[in-house]
């Protein structure tokens, strides 16, 4: 096929239309780059839609809620005038497995009477924690905003830019408090369980902080590496509030809309239904793509916001990278262990103890009353297979807001772990509504009835994940969580500066720095590194 | 004694806190629940309910009613046709804001007109040879405000005028069997009703509401989320924004309604021949363009403001509750020998507009959409400023709040 090229003229094609790519496509936009988002799919979002299964239903089919995106992007891009509209999450709920709750709200002196109720010692440690974890945030969070400089290699060859960052860098953490530097040590090396002992006795306690440890990643929060799940989800904020989560209005999916208007209003085109086969090269250059129906961009930038496999394995030669870059991305871990079972509902379920209150479905609702019980349905994954009584973080967002779901119903967002990958002597096509039931026995048994409410199951696995989305092995954050993984290893030792050894090939996934989650920090960072390399090179 | 609204009965049942302050004598709830933001969101993502009864009631009636009103109230009541209401001030003789209220306009002779404060006696001394009539009729009613952008399909469920009620029109009609008027009004600064009902209906009417929007996030809300709201709406509130002229002790606790930012209220005033009370004072500040100040809103540079926080070893605020005091504003940073320019009368953290942001007065020279001037406030116990800019009130205002039907 001929190239299409004098029509399409473009100065930077971003490849997947998921969040990261909508914002980097944004800021390339605002920088006043000629940009094309490329989305396989016929509508944008990746990994954060909201679709509608059921006439009046929206599901959050993936992602449903909000909290690691940062500010500056809301602001950058215009995002409110767009739409965007976190809506806060009034309480957190968390049954204790024995008829008993803990719910949490939003004051701080009634929380610290609800957890007096179960346990007086852990009033006050509820108030360190807390504290002792935003000293951590507020010591890391540079990090998290900024591009990991390079410390590797010959000071010789190192890019005097990335001097004064790697001066920066190591000035910041200079600062940090020796206390805090040791709390960031112990959470990133250490398991959340480990962490939580030092200060809460309440197993209730416990699990309920233990959740965020485990979210997407092939841990049990006994596990060492679980420390560092726990605190990035605690990176993010809801208003000002660190670690505070909300629900987007419409969704997660209703976020990325809001993005892609954003990125249209700043000049940006989207193109969906154009699923991208390659990167064409000329002399280890980048410049253009072609789709799988042979159709060619052109465009002297191309950015993949796909996640690594794709972007080093599948879109390039890997034939044509360096052999070590080819190993890191090969063996990087992704192991997806996360599924989602969504509900539509004919109406709210029951809680035994709070049987006339709605107040405890404004939020998330968190299915795993202690630290063993996750810890248990964590063992099924390390055999290859998924748990009988899984963890569930669930959501009945058309709660907060109505627009999600008719008059008086209700959608219900399941996601449930463990759910592993691989299933070793059995697979998903068979297990997926097996899998289902095991969720929701267990929503059975603390919401009593709740199989008569439900008008709609959808039971989205690993595999579906990564069909649907592209994200290798159904991993949530586009690469798993481990420290090797993270930061200046992130996707692979040398790699972790958005570039790649094609130049003007650009990565912006989750698989990049800071990592995974509606957070669009890839997006932003690598947008910052195309066009500096731009200024320079003109 | 304090007394309690005729929705007290069943507001109270539903407020899990018991947190109330007083508002005119009466019980008035801070918040219903733990969470002042979510109800806030109430009125901004579903519909919310807000319980204003404590507002003054007049009854305003007679062949005269309209030449009366027309010349006690800074905005022409000529303009106001039956079925309709307007938003409206009352000035001195200087030309001095006194309140703020709405009139509703029953019939050519018949209006309702609501007051933060007593004001029969004021009103009655103007009356002269005029043939009017005015009853407090304070006690006779309960006003509930049903607000947010699910409101109108609620209420239309039980009241079919309100799927046809265009921006502040006002239908006499009924709820079940009670009569009521129900009218497009509020004080949030979104699509709104307000619904006005016979005092011993009131919690009969307020059921129906509260059951027609069960599956519609219906859910009270108390004064904190009103703050929010109205200040994002660029709503001011007496003894907030302004004092009431007639109990100021100087001119600087004084308001023309150019000032206060109501200058759009005046039209046809400059040229016209109206006679109200304060209309030659506010015709000479119009014609020598006097006037001392300008209302704005004023929006913090985000920047500034994390940095500011940061660089100090703390983590930003964003605070949706109002600061209780008022700000200075400078031309610039104090430590840049910075002069007064202005001042902020409410400030908050804008949830939906995602920004700090205020209701300000500032020197007519820097009102211009953009200028930039620098907010006191104190970090570490230390004063500084921080860099905010002007902008056009309201600074929240959806299309649905005025949109036709
Ligand atoms: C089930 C689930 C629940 C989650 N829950 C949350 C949550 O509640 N909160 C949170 O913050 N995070 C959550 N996450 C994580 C978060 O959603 C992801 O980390 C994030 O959305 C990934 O964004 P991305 O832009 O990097 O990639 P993606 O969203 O994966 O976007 C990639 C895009 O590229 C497109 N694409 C793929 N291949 C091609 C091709 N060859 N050509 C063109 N287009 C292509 C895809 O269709 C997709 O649109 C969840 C993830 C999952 C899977």
């Amino acid at each position: 096929m001929s190239p299409d090229t004098s029509s399409h003229a473009y100065d930077a094609i971003v490849v997947g239309g998921g969040h990261n790519g909508l914002v980097n496509a944004g800021y390339l936009a605002k920088a006043g780059l000629r940009t094309l988002v490329l989305e396989q799919r016929d509508l944008v979002g990746g990994a954060a839609i909201t679709e509608e299964l059921l006439p009046g239903f929206s599901f959050t089919t993936f992602s449903y809620a909000l909290s690691l995106l940062r500010p500056d992007i809301i602001q950058e891009l215009d995002l409110v005038e767009h739409g965007f509209m976190p809506l806060m999450m009034p309480s957190s709920f968390h049954p204790t497995g024995d008829g008993d709750y803990l719910l949490l709200g939003d004051d701080h002196a009634q929380n610290l009477q609800e957890i007096r109720r179960h346990s007086r010692h852990d009033a006050d440690a509820y108030d360190r924690y807390h504290h002792d974890l935003d000293r951590v945030v507020q010591a890391i969070r540079p990090l998290f905003d900024h591009a990991p400089p390079n410390v590797f290699g010959p000071k010789s060859e190192r890019d005097p830019e990335d001097q004064a960052e790697v001066a920066w860098l190591l000035d910041h953490l200079g600062g940090v408090e020796q206390k805090v530097m040791h709390d960031v040590v112990r959470l990133l090396t250490g398991s959340a369980s480990d962490w939580l002992e030092d200060y809460f006795e309440h197993e209730a306690v416990k699990g309920f902080h233990a959740s965020s440890s485990i979210i997407g990643s092939k841990v049990g929060p006994m596990s060492p590496g679980s420390g560092l799940v726990l605190l990035f989800h605690k990176m993010g904020e809801h208003d000002g509030h660190l670690g505070s989560w909300a629900f987007h209005k419409g969704g997660n999916g209703g976020f990325t809309q809001v993005l892609a208007r954003a990125a249209e209003a700043f000049g940006a085109e989207i193109r969906l239904g154009s699923r991208v086969d390659s990167v064409i090269t000329s002399n280890g250059r980048a410049v253009g793509v072609a789709l799988e129906d042979g159709t060619e961009f052109r465009a002297d930038v191309v950015v993949s916001a796909l996640d690594p496999r794709r972007t080093f394995l599948e879109l390039v030669e890997p034939r044509e990278l360096p052999a070590d870059l080819v190993e890191n991305i090969e063996r990087m871990k992704f192991r997806g262990v996360s599924a989602k079972v969504n509900f539509a509902l004919d109406g709210l379920p029951v809680f035994p103890a709070l049987p006339d209150s709605d107040a405890q479905y404004g939020g998330f609702l968190n299915i795993g009353p202690t630290i063993e019980y996750v810890e248990r349905a964590f063992d099924a994954a390390k055999y290859g297979w998924y748990s009988e009584r899984p963890f569930i973080d669930a959501a009945i967002q058309s709660v907060v807001d109505p627009d999600m779901a008719p008059p008086g119903k209700h959608v219900m967002s399941c996601f449930v772990q463990y759910a592993p990958y691989e299933l070793k002597g059995g697979d998903w096509e068979t297990e997926r509504e097996n899998f289902g039931d095991k969720a929701q026995a267990v929503l059975e048994s603390h919401f009593p009835g709740f199989g008569d409410l439900v008008l709609h199951r959808e039971v989205v696995t690993p595999v579906d994940i990564e069909r649907v989305t592209g994200l290798t092995e159904g991993n949530i954050f586009a690469g798993e969580f481990l420290a090797p993984q993270m930061y200046f290893f992130r996707p692979a030792p040398g790699w972790s500066q958005y570039r790649t050894p094609i130049d003007g090939y650009y990565q912006c996934g989750s698989g990049t720095h800071p990592g995974g989650c509606v957070i669009g920090s890839p997006g932003k960072l690598a947008s910052d590194r195309v066009l500096r390399d731009l200024r320079s090179s003109s | 004694m304090i007394r309690t609204t005729p929705f007290h009965p069943r507001l109270g049942e539903l407020n899990t806190q018991g947190l109330y302050t007083q508002w005119q004598g009466y019980l008035s709830a801070l918040r219903y629940t733990d969470a002042p933001k979510h109800e806030y969101f109430a009125v901004r993502n579903a519909v919310g309910v807000f319980d204003t009864s404590p507002l003054y009631k007049y009854r305003i009636q007679g062949p005269d009613a309209e030449q009366f009103l027309a010349g006690v109230l800074v905005r022409d009541v000529r303009l106001c046709r039956p079925g309709n209401a307007q938003y409206t001030l009352w000035c001195d003789d200087r030309g001095f804001v006194m309140e703020d209220g709405v009139v509703f306009r029953h019939s050519d002779t018949d209006f309702l007109l609501t007051a933060a404060r007593p004001n029969l006696g004021w009103f009655s001394d103007l009356r002269g040879r005029l043939r009017v009539e005015i009853e407090d009729v304070s006690e006779s009613y309960g006003i509930l405000a049903v607000q947010g952008p699910r409101s109108r399909t609620v209420l239309a469920m039980l009241m079919p005028e309100a799927g046809s009620l265009p921006f502040f029109g006002l239908a006499d009609t009924k709820l079940g069997s009670s009569p009521v008027t129900l009218s497009r009004t509020g004080y949030t600064g979104d699509l709104g009703f307000e619904v006005t009902v016979e005092a011993d209906q009131a919690v009969g009417v307020l059921d129906a509401i509260l059951d027609a929007g069960r599956g519609h996030g219906v859910r009270p809300f108390g004064e904190e989320a009103l703050m929010m709201l109205r200040i994002e709406a660029g709503l001011p509130l007496v003894d907030v924004e302004w004092h009431n002229s007639r109990t100021a002790f100087t001119d600087h606790e004084r308001v023309t309604p150019t000032e206060l930012g109501m200058g759009w209220m005046l039209r046809g005033v400059a040229d016209g021949d109206r006679a109200f009370v304060g209309g030659a004072a506010i015709r000479r500040e119009l014609a020598t363009k006097s006037s001392r100040w300008a209302s704005v809103g004023i929006v913090v540079d985000w920047r500034a403001w994390d940095m500011l926080h940061r660089d100090a070893g703390l983590l930003p605020p964003k605070d949706e509750h109002p600061l209780p005091y008022e700000s200075v504003l400078h031309d610039r940073p104090t430590t840049a020998g910075g002069s007064q320019v202005g001042y902020v009368t409410s400030f908050m953290y804008s949830p939906v507009l995602q920004k700090h942001i205020g209701l300000a007065r500032v020197r007519p020279d820097v009102a211009s959409p953009g200028s930039e001037v620098h907010m006191e406030l104190a970090i570490n116990h230390s004063n500084t400023t921080v860099l905010a800019r002007t902008a056009r009130l309201p600074l929240f205002n959806p299309p649905r709040k005025a949109a036709k039907p």
